[in-house]
C-alpha cells in the first residue's frame, strides 16, 4: 500500500499508548509484580503541631505477619542536611523529612510505616499503632495568618516580582468608574485518580529499581540520592504510566521516601501506597485572597489597575506563585501596581496544581473585570476588545504571537455571544434563569532544554527515548508523531520510551513545556538520523540522491526522495543494507541556545484562549448547572489536535471543579482538612459537565519553540472559573467573590443595584 | 484503653476455600476473609487492570462485572463471591478483537493518564446490560459513579454512545434535555 496516512504533527491521531489503557495492560506505580513483596501501609498522626511523646507499637508488632514497624526512633540514617533533602523544584526553605525526628508539622504527617506480609496484616496492625503528642497551638485559619503575611528574603526560582508602571493609586483616585473587589479562593487537592505509590525493587546488590508516581523519574532518583547518599546510578526510577498528578507528582512525595527506607532497611522490596485520605496530606493549591481595583473611563477605557494577592504556604517551606503579574499584562492601561505575598499556616506546603499562579489570579482578574464592564455598562467582551494589548504590558515587550483577537471572535461565534442581552437577570428559559459570561485565560509558552535518542534498525523500525513523563497529557503520541513527521514512518514502526531515569535527561512534566521541548529533542535526533542516511545514501553506487541536502529530499513511506523529481528515490533499508549499516543510534539535546536566550529577553511568550460559559440556575432550589463552555485557545501549532483537545477539556472541567465544586475544608480546631476523601471533596462528576467545545485559533510562531509549539497543558483550566462566575452574575445578578461558587453562597449573596 | 484490643486475627481469620470464574477461567482460592475483591485481582492474581482510586466506593476506578452486573470490588470481600463469575477489563477483548466499548474509547480519545478507564469500560458494559440508559443525558447520570479526574466525561460519553447507536439503542434526548 502506498497510500501514506498522514501521522506527522497536525494530525489527529489516536493516543499510541491508547491500546495498553483500555485492555488494562498498562501498568502504573503500584502493579509491578515483585516477588516476596513486603507492603508497607502509612501511619498518619492526628495533631497538627507538637511533638511525639510515646508511639505504642506494641499490639501492631504483635499481629503475625508483621514485619517491622519504621519510626523516628528506629529509622536508618538519612541525611542531615536539608540541602540533600531538596530536589529540583523545592521552594526554598527546609524540605519536609519523614520519621526524621518527633516534630509534628502538619495533620496526617506520616508518624510510623508498618511493613508485613500481606497488605491487609499491615493495613490492620496500622491501625493499631497508637501515639501521645504534646500538642502545641497551632493555625490553619488563612484569615487569621493574614497577620503573619511575609515577602520571603529568598524567593523561588519561578518566581516573578509584578513589575508597576505609571501611578495606579493616583488613577484609580481619580477614575470616573471604579470597581474595588475581593476575592477568596478555598484550598484545592490535586485528586489524580492514581492514588501516590510507590513499588521499589531490591536488586539485591545494593541497587533498586523504583516504579514511582511522578512527574520526573530524574528528579526522584536525584532527590533519593541525596537523601540516602547512594549513587544515582545504583537507583533506576521508572514512570512508564502515571495515573494523573496535575502538579501533585513535581516534586518526590513522602511514600516514596518511606518505601526506600523501608526497602533499605530490610533488603527487601516494597510497595507502599498511599490512602486516598493520605492524599489530602501533601501538596495543594493554596488558599488565596486577592484583591483587584481597577479604574476605568466611562467608554471603558481602564486607567488603573491595582492587583494585590496572598497565597498560603506551610511554616517550613515557602511556596511562591506569580498571581498578580497576569491582568497587568494582558491589558492596555497605563497605570498598573502589583503587589503579593505569602502567609503560613501549619499544614504541608502548599505546591503547584494545574496553571499555578495563574488558575488563581487571572481567575479573580478576570471576574474584577466583568464587574467594571458592568459597570461601566459595556457588554464584557467589547470591553475587554475595547482594551486589548498587542504586547505584553507589565514587561513591555511584545509576544511572540498573541492571536486572543481571534480567539475572542470564533469563540463569540460559536457560542452565539451576539444574542446575548446584557441585563442581568435578563434571559430565561422555563423556570430557570439563564447566564453567559465570558473571560480571558494565559499561560505562558516555555521551553525546557531536553535530550532524546533515536536509533533506527535495518528492519525499519524506529526507537526514540527520553527520560519525560506522560501523565496523560499525550507526550507518548506527541514523541511518536515528532518522529514519523521527521522520517516518515508509520506509527506502528516507531516505539517510543520514556518513563525511565536511566534515558536521556528531560525536565519534570510540568508547565505545559514538554510537548514543545520533548518534541524538539525527538525532531533533533530524527533530522540527525535523517542526515547520516542521506550521507549513506551519497555513497551508493550510482547513488539515487546524488548529493542532494536535507532540504531536498523527502522522507516518506519508509524512502527517501527528491523533492523535485519524488520518482528518483531508494528506501532507507537499502540504504542502511548497502552501507552495511545495522542500526543509526544517535542523541541530540534541544535547547533555546543564546539566541533563545536573547529573543527571551525580548519578547514574552504566551498562549492565550476565550472562554465562554452558559449557566442555568434554578433560583428555588438554587442549583446552577454548567450547561455548555466553549474555549477558544491560541496556543500556537497544535502536535495533536484529538489528544491536545483532551487536554482542554480536562482544564475546563477541573476550572468547572473550580468554581463549584472543589475545595478542601479544615477543621481549625484539628487543623486537619477533614472532607478528605471523594465523597465530600467533589470533584465534578459526569452528570454536572455539559457541552464543551474546544477551538484551536490558527496562530503560526515560528519563533516560540523550535517547532512553534507552546503548549496546552495549563490553559484550559485559566480563565475557565472566571467565565463560569461571570455566567452565574448574568443570570442571577448576584456577584460571589469566593470560590467554589456553592448554592448556599448564592443564596446569600445579595443582588448588585 | 485496653479493653478495645481486638482479638488475634490470625486466629479468626484463617483462609477459606472459594471457587471464581474469573475472566472465563475457574479459579480455585484460599482468601482471608478480610480480602476485597479489588485486592485478590490486584495483589494476588496480577489482574491490575482494576484500579485503586479510593478503597471506599467512591471513585468507581475499581468496577468489575460480577454476574454481568457492574459492582465497586473494593467494597466487595471476595468470600462473599463464592461461585460467582467475574469479569475484569483484561476479560473483555476476545483474544485480539477488541470490545466495542474499548475501540470506541480510543477512537473518542476517552481517557489521558487511563486510570479510571477500566472502571469507565467496565461499568459502561454493564449499563449496556442494564438496557436503561439510551440518552445522552441518561447516560451521563448513570455513568457518575465512575469519576475521572482528567475530566474526559464528554469523550466517555461520545464513546459509549457510538456504541448504543451502533447497536440500535439509543434514543434521541427529549426535547427537554437537548441543548
Ligand atoms: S476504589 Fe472502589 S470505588 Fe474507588
Ligand atoms: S483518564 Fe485520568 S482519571 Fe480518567
Amino acid at each position: 500500500m502506498n497510500v501514506m496516512q498522514n501521522v506527522g504533527i497536525g494530525s489527529a491521531i489516536n493516543r499510541v499508548d491508547g491500546l495498553q489503557k483500555v485492555t488494562g495492560q498498562a501498568r502504573y506505580a503500584a502493579e509491578h509484580p515483585v516477588p516476596g513483596l513486603v507492603y508497607g501501609v502509612i501511619v498518619s498522626g492526628a495533631v497538627p503541631k507538637g511533638r511525639i511523646l510515646a508511639l505504642d507499637e506494641a499490639e501492631a508488632r504483635a499481629v503475625p505477619g508483621v514485619i517491622e514497624i519504621l519510626t523516628h526512633k528506629n529509622r536508618p540514617h538519612i541525611a542531615w542536611f536539608d540541602h540533600s533533602h531538596k530536589d529540583m523544584v523545592a521552594p526554598p526553605g527546609s524540605p519536609f523529612k519523614a520519621l526524621y525526628d518527633d516534630r509534628i508539622h502538619f495533620s496526617g504527617q506520616p508518624i510510623a510505616l508498618v511493613l508485613a506480609e500481606s497488605f491487609e496484616v499491615a493495613r490492620h496492625a496500622a491501625s493499631l499503632v497508637r501515639a501521645s503528642y504534646e500538642v502545641e497551638p497551632h493555625n490553619t485559619d488563612f484569615h487569621k495568618a493574614q497577620a503573619e503575611r511575609f515577602m520571603p528574603s529568598k524567593k523561588r526560582d519561578s518566581f516573578q516580582p509584578p513589575k508597576n508602571r505609571g501611578d495606579a493609586g493616583a488613577a484609580y483616585e481619580a477614575a470616573p468608574v471604579k470597581v474595588s473587589a475581593d476575592f477568596h479562593l478555598a484550598t484545592e487537592h490535586h485528586n489524580p485518580m492514581e492514588m501516590h505509590a510507590s513499588t521499589v525493587i531490591w536488586e539485591g546488590d545494593g541497587g533498586i529499581t523504583v516504579f514511582d508516581k511522578t512527574q520526573g523519574p530524574q528528579n526522584v532518583r536525584d532527590y533519593l540520592a541525596g537523601v540516602f547518599n547512594m549513587s544515582a546510578k545504583n537507583i533506576r526510577v521508572m514512570n512508564p504510566y502515571v495515573g494523573g498528578a496535575f502538579g501533585s507528582g513535581l516534586r518526590p512525595q513522602y511514600q516514596v521516601y518511606l518505601a526506600v527506607m523501608a526497602a533499605r532497611m530490610l533488603r527487601r522490596s516494597v510497595r507502599v501506597v498511599m490512602t486516598r485520605q493520605q492524599m489530602f496530606t501533601h501538596g495543594h493549591r493554596p488558599e488565596a485572597l486577592q484583591s483587584v481595583q481597577l479604574g476605568a473611563e466611562r467608554d471603558g477605557r481602564l486607567t488603573a489597575i491595582r492587583n494585590s494577592a496572598t497565597t498560603s504556604t506551610s511554616r517550613y517551606e515557602n511556596n511562591m506563585e506569580n498571581v498578580v503579574n497576569w491582568g497587568m499584562m494582558n491589558y492596555a492601561c497605563e497605570n498598573a501596581a502589583g503587589e503579593y505575598a505569602i502567609a503560613p499556616v501549619d499544614t504541608a506546603t502548599s505546591s503547584d496544581m494545574r496553571a499555578p499562579g495563574a488558575a488563581t489570579g487571572m481567575t479573580f482578574f478576570e471576574m474584577a473585570v466583568d464587574e467594571m464592564a458592568h459597570a461601566a455598562g459595556i457588554d464584557p467582551l467589547e470591553f475587554r476588545i475595547r482594551n486589548y494589548s498587542e504586547i505584553d504590558q507589565m514587561n513591555g515587550t511584545p509576544f511572540t504571537s498573541k492571536a486572543l483577537r481571534e480567539a475572542y471572535a470564533e469563540g463569540a461565534a460559536a457560542f452565539g455571544w451576539s444574542r446575548r442581552s446584557q441585563a442581568p437577570r435578563s434571559m430565561k428559559e422555563g423556570r430557570e434563569l439563564v447566564g453567559w459570561g465570558v473571560a480571558t485565560g494565559m499561560w505562558d509558552a516555555m521551553f525546557s532544554k531536553t535530550s532524546a535518542s533515536a536509533r533506527l534498525t535495518a528492519n525499519g523500525h524506529l526507537e526514540v527515548a527520553s527520560a519525560a513523563s506522560d501523565i496523560g497529557t499525550g507526550t507518548y503520541t506527541v514523541m511518536a508523531q515528532a518522529a514519523a513527521d521527521t522520517l516518515g514512518l508509520p506509527v506502528e514502526q516507531i516505539t517510543v520510551r520514556l518513563g525511565d531515569s536511566t534515558l536521556p535527561t528531560a525536565p519534570v512534566e510540568g508547565g505545559s513545556w514538554m510537548a514543545a521541548s520533548v518534541g524538539a529533542a525527538v525532531q533533533l535526533a530524527c533530522r540527525s538520523v535523517a542526515e547520516k542516511l542521506l550521507k549513506a545514501a551519497e555513497k551508493m553506487e550510482n547513488s539515487p540522491l546524488g548529493s542532494a541536502s536535507l532540504d531536498e529530499v523527502r522522507f516518506a513511506g519508509g524512502r527517501i526522495s527528491l523533492r523535485d523529481d519524488p520518482a528518483r528515490g531508494v528506501a532507507i533499508a537499502e540504504i542502511m543494507r548497502a552501507a552495511g549499516m545495522d542500526a543509526i543510534e544517535v542523541q541530540e539535546t534541544a535547547s533555546g541556545g543564546i539566541s533563545g536566550m536573547i529573543s527571551q529577553m525580548r519578547k514574552s511568550r504566551n498562549t492565550h484562549s476565550a472562554i465562554f460559559a452558559e449557566v442555568r440556575v434554578d433560583e428555588e432550589l438554587g442549583v446552577i448547572r454548567v450547561t455548555r463552555i466553549v474555549n477558544a485557545v491560541a496556543a500556537g501549532r497544535i502536535i495533536n489536535p484529538k489528544t491536545a483537545r483532551s487536554q482542554i477539556l480536562g482544564g475546563v472541567v477541573m476550572g468547572i471543579g473550580m468554581a463549584m465544586h472543589e475545595e478542601s475544608m479544615a477543621d481549625h480546631r484539628y487543623g486537619r482538612f477533614m472532607n478528605h476523601n471523594y465523597a465530600e471533596y467533589h470533584v465534578p462528576v459526569n452528570a454536572d459537565i455539559g457541552d464543551i467545545q474546544v477551538i484551536f485559533v490558527d496562530e503560526p510562531d515560528p519563533e516560540v519553540t523550535p517547532l512553534g509549539v507552546k503548549g496546552v497543558g495549563e490553559i484550559g483550566i485559566v480563565g475557565t472559573a472566571a467565565a463560569v462566575a461571570n455566567a452565574i452574575f448574568h443570570a442571577t445578578g448576584k456577584r460571589v467573590r469566593s470560590l467554589p461558587i456553592t448554592i448556599d453562597k448564592v443564596f446569600d449573596a445579595n443582588p448588585l443595584p | 484503653m485496653p479493653e478495645a484490643v481486638p482479638p488475634a486475627p490470625a486466629a479468626i481469620l484463617a483462609a477459606m476455600p472459594i471457587t471464581l470464574t474469573i475472566n472465563g477461567r475457574e479459579r480455585r482460592l484460599s482468601v482471608e476473609p478480610w480480602v476485597t475483591l479489588l485486592d485478590l485481582l490486584r495483589e494476588r492474581e496480577d489482574l491490575t487492570g482494576t484500579k485503586k482510586g479510593c478503597d471506599h466506593g467512591q471513585c468507581g476506578a475499581c468496577t468489575v462485572l460480577v454476574d454481568g452486573r457492574r459492582i465497586n470490588s473494593c467494597l466487595k470481600l471476595a468470600v462473599s463471591l463464592d461461585g460467582a463469575s467475574i469479569t475484569t477489563i483484561e476479560g473483555l477483548a476476545d483474544g485480539s478483537r477488541l470490545d466495542p466499548l474499548q475501540q470506541a474509547f480510543m477512537d473518542h480519545d476517552a481517557f489521558q493518564c487511563g486510570y479510571c478507564t477500566p472502571g469507565q469500560i467496565c461499568s459502561a458494559k454493564g449499563l449496556l446490560n442494564e438496557n436503561q440508559a439510551p440518552t445522552r443525558q441518561e447516560v451521563q447520570e448513570l455513568m457518575s459513579g465512575n469519576l475521572c479526574r482528567c475530566g474526559a466525561y464528554t469523550n466517555i460519553v461520545d464513546a459509549i454512545m457510538e456504541v448504543l447507536e451502533a447497536r440500535g439503542e439509543a434514543r434521541a434526548a427529549s426535547a427537554e434535555a437537548a441543548r
